[in-house]
C-alpha cells in the first residue's frame, strides 16, 4: 500500500506539479510547432508518451546495470541518446506502416522526436533525482509522457480558438503562442505544493 | 583572382551576419527554445550556456563538415547526434571540473545541449553541405547570435526580478530604502515565456520597419 501511494504521488507530481513543459521548459519545440490542430497534437503526444516510456525504462536499466560505478559513466549521454534514437526509429517505422496519413502530416517532426528535450531531459532527471527502483522509473516516464500530451492538447485547443481572435499584427504566430504558454504556466503554478 | 577573393570574403561576411540577425536562431528560426527559456533567469548562467553552445557548435560543425562525404542519408541524424553528444560530454566535464557552482546551477541543461535543435540544424543545413571555412564562420555567427539573445533576455529578466545585471545592483531595492520592488514572477517560468513572446513581437515590429 505504501509503495502504491508513493507511485501514485510520483505520477500526479510529474503530470501536474513538475510538468516537464510548464516547469522545466522541456519539449518546447514540438509544443510550439505541432500544437496547431488538436488531432495532430494528440498523435504527437501519444508518440512521445511511447518513446519516453520506452527510453526512460531502458536508460534506467542501462544506467544501473552497466554504467554506474564503472569508468564507462563518461559515456552516459552518448548511450542515452542512442537508446532514444533507436526508440524513435521504431515509432517512425510503425507509424509509416499503420498510419500513413498521420505520417504525412507529421513530416519532419516525427524524426525530430529524437531531439525532443523532454525525453532526454526525463532520462537525465531520473538519473539526477536518484530513482533507484525500476517500477518508479517506469511510472515517472509514463507520467512525463501523459503530462506532455496534456500540455500540448490544452495548447492546441487554445490555439484553434486563437485563430478566430483579433491578435495585433506583430504578435501573430509565435509571440502570442509564447504569451499564451506563459499564462498557462501561471495557471499550473496553482498546483505547486499539492504533493509534498 | 582578386575578384574571387572579394566574392568569398563577401560570402563569409554574409554568413556571419545571417546568424546574428537575419536568420538569428532564436528570433527567426525559433530554435533552441528550451535552454533559451530555462537558463535565462540571470545573466551569468545564460552567458555560460551561450559559451558552451558556441564551443559545441564550433567543434561539431568542423567534424560534421570533415565527414560529410562519408555520411549515409538515413544514418546522418544519428551520426550528428553522436558527434554532438561527444562534445557535450567534454563541455559538461569541463564545467564540472572548473566551474562546479555554475554546473550545479545549470543542472541537466548542459547535457541537454545534445538535443538543442540549433546545433543539429546547423549540422544538417550548413556543415554537411559547405566547405570548412563557411561551416566555421556559420558556427561562430549562429553561436554568437544565440548567446546575444540569451544575454538580452536574461538581462531583462534579472533586472526585473532582482534589480541587478550580472549580479551588479542597478536599481535601489525597496528592501534597503530604494524605490524598486523586485518582481518575483520574472524569475519564474511565466516571466520567461511572456518576456520572450513580447521580445519576438518587438523583433517583428522592428524588422517590418526596416524592410
Amino acid at each position: 500500500m505504501d509503495r502504491l501511494s508513493i507511485l501514485l504521488m510520483g505520477f500526479i507530481s510529474i503530470v501536474l506539479i513538475n510538468n516537464l513543459v510548464f516547469t522545466k521548459f522541456l519539449g518546447i519545440c514540438p509544443y510550439l510547432g505541432v500544437s496547431g490542430r488538436i488531432d495532430m497534437a494528440f498523435g504527437m503526444g501519444m508518440a512521445v508518451t511511447f518513446v519516453v516510456t520506452l527510453s526512460g525504462t531502458l536508460t534506467w536499466l542501462i544506467d544501473h546495470l552497466l554504467l554506474m560505478g564503472t569508468p564507462l559513466e563518461v559515456t552516459r549521454y552518448v548511450c542515452f541518446i542512442l537508446v532514444i534514437a533507436g526508440a524513435v526509429q521504431l515509432v517512425e517505422m510503425y507509424v509509416r506502416k499503420f498510419f500513413p496519413s498521420l505520417y504525412e502530416s507529421f513530416g519532419i517532426f516525427l524524426p525530430l522526436i529524437t531531439t525532443n528535450c523532454a525525453i532526454l531531459g526525463l532520462c537525465l532527471f531520473i538519473n539526477l533525482w536518484g530513482i533507484d527502483n525500476l517500477l518508479e522509473a517506469v511510472v515517472l516516464s509514463f507520467g512525463a509522457g501523459v503530462g506532455f500530451t496534456m500540455a500540448i492538447c490544452i495548447m492546441a485547443g487554445i490555439r484553434e480558438n486563437l485563430n478566430m481572435a483579433d491578435v495585433p499584427e506583430s504578435l501573430k504566430g509565435a509571440p502570442i503562442t509564447l504569451i499564451t504558454a506563459g499564462l498557462l504556466t501561471l495557471a499550473f503554478m496553482g498546483f505547486a505544493g499539492m504533493v509534498k | 583572382m582578386a575578384n574571387d577573393t572579394n566574392a568569398t570574403a563577401g560570402v563569409y561576411k554574409e554568413t556571419l551576419i545571417a546568424g546574428l540577425w537575419r536568420e538569428n536562431p532564436v528570433f527567426r528560426l525559433l530554435l533552441g527554445m528550451c535552454p533559451t527559456l530555462a537558463v535565462t533567469a540571470a545573466v551569468k548562467p545564460a552567458l555560460t550556456m551561450g559559451l558552451s553552445v558556441i564551443f559545441v557548435l564550433f567543434c561539431s560543425n568542423i567534424v560534421v563538415c570533415l565527414m560529410r562525404r562519408l555520411l549515409k542519408p538515413h544514418l546522418r541524424i544519428l551520426m550528428f547526434t553522436l558527434t554532438i553528444a561527444t562534445f557535450v560530454t567534454i563541455a559538461d566535464l569541463f564545467l564540472k571540473a572548473f566551474a562546479p557552482v555554475m554546473s550545479e546551477t545549470l543542472g541537466p541543461y548542459v547535457p541537454l545541449i545534445i538535443v538543442n535543435c540549433i546545433i543539429i540544424c546547423r549540422a544538417e543545413a550548413c556543415a554537411s553541405k559547405n566547405g570548412l571555412a563557411v561551416s566555421i564562420i556559420d558556427a561562430l555567427g549562429m553561436g554568437v547570435g544565440f548567446t546575444l539573445v540569451l544575454c538580452v533576455l536574461a538581462g531583462v529578466r534579472e533586472l526585473m526580478s532582482a534589480g541587478t545585471i550580472f549580479e551588479i545592483p542597478v536599481f535601489s531595492l525597496a528592501r534597503t530604502g530604494g524605490w524598486f520592488v523586485p518582481w518575483a514572477a520574472m524569475s519564474m517560468p511565466v516571466g520567461a515565456f511572456i518576456t520572450l513572446g513580447l521580445m519576438l513581437g518587438l523583433v517583428n515590429v522592428v524588422s517590418k520597419k526596416t524592410a
